[in-house]
């Protein structure tokens, strides 16, 4: 670029465009403004779901006691004889979120071990993009599955598990969480400095031995975050549930029968007609409420948890 | 007892190690096998229904030979459309604010926290949000409105990370360059910091839109039909405007709620047209999620 090609002086910026540079710098501050407005929606989203939850809840509560509310263990919301107990409704999410986790944990486990220890960075860069597309899989397909699939063919050898049960949604909830727990606690355990790998190596530790008696000691709160994230993720799921889990709410942890959970409560009690201002409608909110106090706990334990690995390193 | 030679310390070591690469090689193929065999089954179960033209051209029916997808396909159309132009520019402008912008106080620190911790609220609360406020409190009724809204609060946290890792990962030194030509802070950032993350923020769009397609429990609470025997009135006429948008007013159904109602039936003829929907569902998440993929990965390419 030739130096003929700039301006002479710098009244030749000045000069042609005072309107310009007014323009200019009243955009320079009002774009800060609107930028600033658009983030600040985010904390409204957030402002809008605890005031729903809360502000639908309060009349529920002043018909439906607290106390009844957590330790009655029955749930008849629309029959003569209400009753509001919504660890019936826990029970069964605790249920199917417990069966998830006991296939989620140590198969996540095992694959992230593999893929952070074992695996050749091709091999990883090869996984990482299926997985990523595993979790895009829309949840309603995991609940044709759980009802179409799973329960006929656990059926074969398990004859008294009823058509409706949470253990096939519990099963294919793993395998749903699998992939999102696998890369978290994977990235725990890359972010473990080699340093202390080379360490366990000298010491003449196989690779095996490395990642349990070094890499997984070191990304513990990380790993542990990976879990608990998977977890709110297994309580708050809701189609596979209502597709496969039965809408029958009963107090119990028995995997082979059906049982309303609390996601699939919401919506068969959405999905009908439901009229607005009635104790049924805002019992939806009063369990709303109930699966995201739960879930609220879950994601800030996972946070903290997750950030405290990353400071450390 | 004599310590064991070094020769068998290796040899050991080597056993446990191919044992667990094994067993971890195993676990991941069981995984892959296992997904290949469930889609394998629902295409396998789909298929009569998605050879016929009439599936994607029909209304849902009572009688399952005769039912199709037409409305589902629309609405969910028209529902993304309403998603993606509320979604991506406040997302866009929320990332911007805070990677750019942003001051160190509590203000920062509050949407911060807001933002990873909307990510983990479960999606059917959002649809409680959008029954409570949305169709009760402000009035938009069961609409494509309605459900374009809750959508695009639910994939908001998605694409503000998205964008801000875009944005974070572009050097200094860009930005240093435009303040050396003169630009002032908005210039650099329309001009320059924009459209560098351009690749990033597209991905980030493509896979929240990608969620969205697909999510039903949210939609499913503001009480959407299934039962959708009409298309709303079409966004384009002939007559000046040309353009209305009374279609944001109509009643809609989506293709994962389309799938629900149709896998919750108990004639096993409409289980065929749920995994035929399925199909499609799964088609176009993949599409859209590989053309992610693909995007990311080649900019990572061209970056080296």
């Amino acid at each position: 670029m030739t130096i003929s090609s700039l301006p002479a002086s710098a009244a030749d910026y000045g000069g042609a465009s005072a309107a310009f540079l007014r323009r200019r710098a009243f955009w320079n501050r009002v774009s800060g403004y609107i930028l600033a407005l658009a983030a600040a929606t985010s904390v409204l989203v957030t402002v809008g779901i605890v005031y729903v939850l809360i502000s639908q809840s309060i009349p529920f509560f002043q018909h439906v006691s607290l106390w009844d509310f957590l330790t009655d263990t029955q749930w008849t919301p629309v029959f003569e004889d209400a009753h509001f107990g919504v660890m019936t409704l826990v029970s069964a999410t605790v249920t199917v979120a417990g069966i998830a986790l006991a296939l989620a944990i140590p198969a996540g486990l095992m694959l992230a071990i593999y893929l952070s220890e074992f695996a050749s960075p091709r091999v990883r860069e090869t996984i990482k993009p299926f997985l990523e597309l595993l979790e895009a899989v829309p949840t309603v397909v995991y609940g044709f599955f759980a009802l179409l699939l799973v329960t006929p063919l656990l059926q074969t050898f398990m004859p008294n598990l009823s058509g409706f049960n949470l253990l096939a949604p519990g099963l294919v909830m793993g395998i749903m969480i699998l992939p999102y727990t696998a890369s978290v606690s994977e990235d725990a355990m890359r972010s473990v400095p080699m340093g202390l790998r080379e360490a366990g190596y000298a010491l003449g530790y196989s690779r095996f031995r490395v990642a349990t008696h070094v890499v997984i000691p070191a990304a513990l709160s990380g790993i542990t975050a990976a879990f608990i994230l998977g977890m709110s993720r297994a309580v708050g799921e809701t189609m596979v549930v209502a597709i496969a889990a039965g809408q029958n709410p009963r107090f119990g942890f028995d995997p082979t029968q059906g049982a309303s959970t609390i996601t699939a409560y919401i919506v068969q009690m959405t999905m009908g007609d439901l009229p607005h201002g009635t104790v049924a409608y805002q019992s939806v909110f009063a369990a709303g409420l109930t699966l995201f106090v739960i879930t609220l706990f879950f994601n800030l334990l996972g946070f903290y948890l997750r950030r405290r690995f990353r400071e450390v390193y | 007892m004599s310590a064991p030679s070094l020769h068998s310390i290796v040899a050991a070591n080597k056993r446990t190690d191919i044992i667990v690469a094994s067993i971890g090689v195993l676990v991941m193929a069981i995984a892959m096998i296992l997904l290949a065999g469930v889609m394998i089954d629902l295409l396998a179960s789909g298929w009569p229904r998605l050879l016929h033209g009439e599936f994607y051209t029909n209304f849902p029916s009572r009688h399952p030979e005769r039912a199709g997808i037409l409305s589902s396909i629309v609405g969910t159309s028209l529902v993304m459309l309403v998603t993606a132009s509320i979604a991506i520019p406040l997302a866009v402008a929320a990332g911007l604010y805070l990677e750019e912008y942003a001051p160190r106080n509590w203000f920062t620190d509050l949407i911060e926290i807001n933002v990873s911790n909307l990510a983990g609220v479960p999606s059917i609360i959002y649809g409680l949000l959008a029954l409570g406020l949305f169709v009760h409190a402000f009035g938009l009724g069961e609409t494509i409105l309605t459900a374009g809204l809750v959508l695009a609060l639910l994939i908001l946290p998605v694409i503000i990370v998205a964008t801000r890792e875009a944005i974070r990962s572009i050097p200094l030194e860009l930005r240093e360059a435009a303040y050396g030509l003169g630009a002032d802070k908005w210039q650099t950032v329309r001009l320059y910091v924009l459209p560098a993350a351009r690749p990033g923020i597209l991905t980030g769009a493509i896979v929240g839109l990608a969620r969205a397609i697909g999510e039903a429990a949210p939609v499913i609470t503001i009480g959407a039909l299934t039962f959708i025997a009409f298309l709303p009135p079409s966004p384009l006429q002939s007559t000046p405007p040309f353009i209305n948008f009374e279609w944001l007013w109509s009643p809609f159904t989506l293709m994962p709620i389309q799938m629900f109602n149709w896998v919750s039936r108990p004639q096993e003829a409409f289980h065929v047209n749920a995994a035929a929907t399925g199909v499609v569902l799964m088609v176009m998440t993949l599409i859209m999620n590989g053309l992610a993929i693909y995007i990311r990965y080649h900019l990572r390419k061209l970056q080296r």
